[in-house]
């Protein structure tokens, strides 16, 4: 039995536009430490999906299909024992580290709080774990810093505490939603390396998401591109990185700006992300694709086995030697080095 | 000498030791507590040509942004000067101000809240035409923003439709085209990028590239990321705590960074290829940025530089020529 298994996870809301699918079908598995990264752009569905997987959607939102955490469906879960489970068993790290922590409580009162709910333990004995936490996450002056508020701390220092407070379990299975987007790189650069050695020492399981490619690169094994809510392409880091075999996956990777590039311009996807609510027929990159063939607007196109190495899940009705060669003549047309 | 050189060698924009302060209450807000000072820009000289691009980077709170607002006299310089063509405005009239600006224009971080919700596009990008150009008819305004808007990659159709109508990478657009309507001569692009997904990012630099060439245009560009900075700068200036660490041209910078902050920031960059990222060992910054109201003395950066020696505390380091293309601002290179 897988760790956490996922199927066909589905989040729908229901809007004065009518219905609309935020995230449709998404399907992986996780093992103990292991990593798996989520990537698309802003409105794509992945921070959706996790809050679905939590029980967290906005009240106008609805989850579906499975999410099997060691055989137990935390979706169909009755909300008591699914507050077992989350913040204990499978944890969460949000995006924004200042809006996520109480402002009115110290750290002290926001991670013992946990201790006390899921481990029936004393204030005493939580506050001595909950130091140990911040030590482990080489908070400088943990047993001093953890009396102070959320507002006295900076935003790398606010993060830690977020990540600290999420292993205070020692969780079998963490949930990063963006978690260095909004610090600095040389912070970043720290968080990342902690989230490493945490993997490392606990054998957590992470699912990591992110728009930034780079993070992924350095932390994930297996990579999820998620577009309109729709899974795009799914298979291993390398595989992703270094054979992408759907159209937007390469667009992504070509449109971001590298330090060793040269003078050239950037290869720029044209068009704006998608209208959820007026999502095609068929594929939703359809629009925006330079390569689109004419059932591309209609059929959409299953997520299925790539025939070059059946690990590569893609959901294209091009074939990977149409992408490359389409990839190449954008290029040379755009004016950009290959 | 003909006319080319002539503009050449005269810069655009010359900023000499500029300071920016702020008088400011400490951390007990009592009547009587004597206020702190906040050194946000503390002594920055570069120079702008016509045509060419300096880029600005630093992480949050090294003054990047008020450094580009105190360009503009958005912010009350404090110390040092700021000449525009020629002109002293260290303390010059708005009046004075205003025709300047015709020549200088700005574009924003956040695409959307730069807009003002309850005005049209073509009001948005109209707006600079009817405060600098109030002689112009109906007519060639209206011709303006429509070739404005259409350049910038706007459609016709799109003319009478409000911001919220618009997605963030549109929204930069509109906001580029009212910062080149005036046909400026610079333009102070501050993060205007930083707010949008991977794939509109690219768009909107290589438009900013292409109405560089067509127009003529300098730019001060600022970011917080090497990388997109490098695709779009002739020269980078590196920022931290308010002072510049090193300023060099692009490829002297990226190619052998003096500074040991330009170095770290290099290397903190995640690279989009799992060989690398994961083989890289990382000399990793220790700590988070310093208070500027209390900065460190001597060199800002040595609370966390992995080299610093008892000699850095002493006397803050004068940026000096340590390459052909480069200067820095440290003790031991």
């Amino acid at each position: 039995m897988h760790l956490l298994e996922v199927k066909q996870l589905g989040v729908q809301f229901q809007t004065p536009d009518g219905l609309v699918s935020a995230v449709n079908g998404i399907n992986f598995t996780l093992n103990r430490g292991e990593t798996l990264g989520i990537v698309g752009e802003s409105g794509s569905g992945k921070s959706q999906s996790m809050l679905a997987m939590m029980g967290l959607l906005a009240i106008n939102g609805r989850a579906t299909g499975q999410v099997l955490y060691q055989g137990q469906d935390l979706i169909s879960l009755p909300t008591a024992d699914l507050n077992k489970i989350r913040g204990n068993r499978v944890a969460m790290i949000f995006q924004d580290p200042m809006t996520s922590l109480n402002p009115y409580l110290t750290i002290e009162r926001q991670m013992t709080e946990v201790l006390e709910f899921h481990k029936g333990m004393s204030r005493k004995e939580a506050r001595v774990k909950a130091v140990q936490a911040l030590d482990a996450v080489k908070m400088p002056e943990a047993a001093r810093r953890i009396t102070m508020y959320p507002h006295e701390f900076s935003g790398g220092m606010r993060q830690r505490v977020m990540i600290a407070m999420s292993l205070l379990c020692e969780p079998d299975v963490l949930i990063a939603d963006e978690p260095t987007t909004a610090l600095d790189v040389t912070v970043q650069a720290q968080i990342l390396i902690l989230m490493r050695e945490l993997q490392r020492d606990f054998g957590t399981a992470i699912v990591m998401i992110t728009h930034d490619l780079g993070v992924v690169a350095g932390l994930c094994d297996e990579v999820m591109v998620l577009y309109g809510g729709q899974v795009m392409e799914q298979a291993s880091a390398e595989a992703i990185f270094y054979k992408p075999s759907h159209p937007y996956t390469a667009g992504l990777l070509a449109a971001v700006p590298r330090l060793e590039g040269g003078d050239a311009p950037m290869l720029a996807i044209p068009g704006a992300p998608p209208n959820m609510a007026k999502l095609p027929a068929g594929c939703p990159f359809t629009e925006r694709c330079a390569m689109a063939l004419p059932q591309c607007a209609t059929v959409r196109p299953p997520l299925v086995a790539a025939a070059h190495d059946a690990q590569v899940l893609r959901a294209c009705h091009l074939t990977i030697e149409d992408v490359t060669v389409n990839l190449q003549r954008l290029k040379a047309q755009q004016g950009v080095a290959a | 000498m003909n006319a080319t050189s002539a503009a050449s060698s005269s810069p655009l924009l010359s900023v000499k030791d500029l300071r920016v302060h702020f008088s400011i209450r400490g951390e007990s807000a009592w009547p009587w507590t004597p206020k702190q000072v906040l050194k946000a820009v503390d002594g920055v000289s570069f120079e702008l040509r016509a045509g060419e691009t300096l880029g600005i980077v630093g992480e949050s709170g090294c003054g990047k942004s008020t450094l580009a607002r105190a360009l503009l006299n958005l912010v009350p310089i404090t110390d040092g000067s700021v000449v525009w063509h020629g002109d002293e405005m260290r303390g010059a009239s708005p009046a004075t101000w205003q025709s300047k600006r015709k020549a200088v224009q700005m574009i924003f971080q956040d695409p959307l809240a730069s807009l003002d919700p309850r005005m049209t596009v073509a009001q948005i990008i109209g707006e600079p035409l009817r405060t600098h150009c109030p002689e112009l008819s109906t007519e060639q305004h209206n011709e303006q923003v429509l070739a404005m808007m259409l350049r910038v990659g706007l459609t016709a159709q799109q003319i009478n439709r409000y911001p919220h109508e618009f997605s963030g990478g549109q929204c930069q657009r509109i906001g580029i085209a009212r910062a080149l309507i005036l046909k400026p001569q610079v333009v102070i692009c501050d993060e205007p990028v930083s707010a949008l997904d991977v794939s509109i990012q690219a768009q909107i630099i290589n438009l900013l590239k292409e109405l560089q060439a067509e127009m003529g245009l300098a730019l001060v560009f600022i970011a917080h990321d090497l990388a997109v900075v490098k695709h779009i700068s002739q020269r980078v200036m590196v920022m931290y705590l308010g002072r510049a660490m090193e300023v060099a041209h692009k490829h002297a910078l990226y190619d052998t960074p003096h500074h040991p902050y330009t170095q770290a920031l290099l290397a903190a960059i995640p690279v989009p290829d799992p060989r690398i990222e994961r083989g890289k060992t990382l000399q990793l910054l220790q700590g988070d940025l310093p208070s500027p109201i209390n900065p460190p003395s001597g060199c800002v950066f040595r609370t966390r530089c992995p080299k610093a020696v008892a000699q850095c505390a002493r006397a803050i380091p004068p940026l000096r020529q340590v390459a052909p293309q480069s200067q820095s601002a440290c003790i031991l290179d």
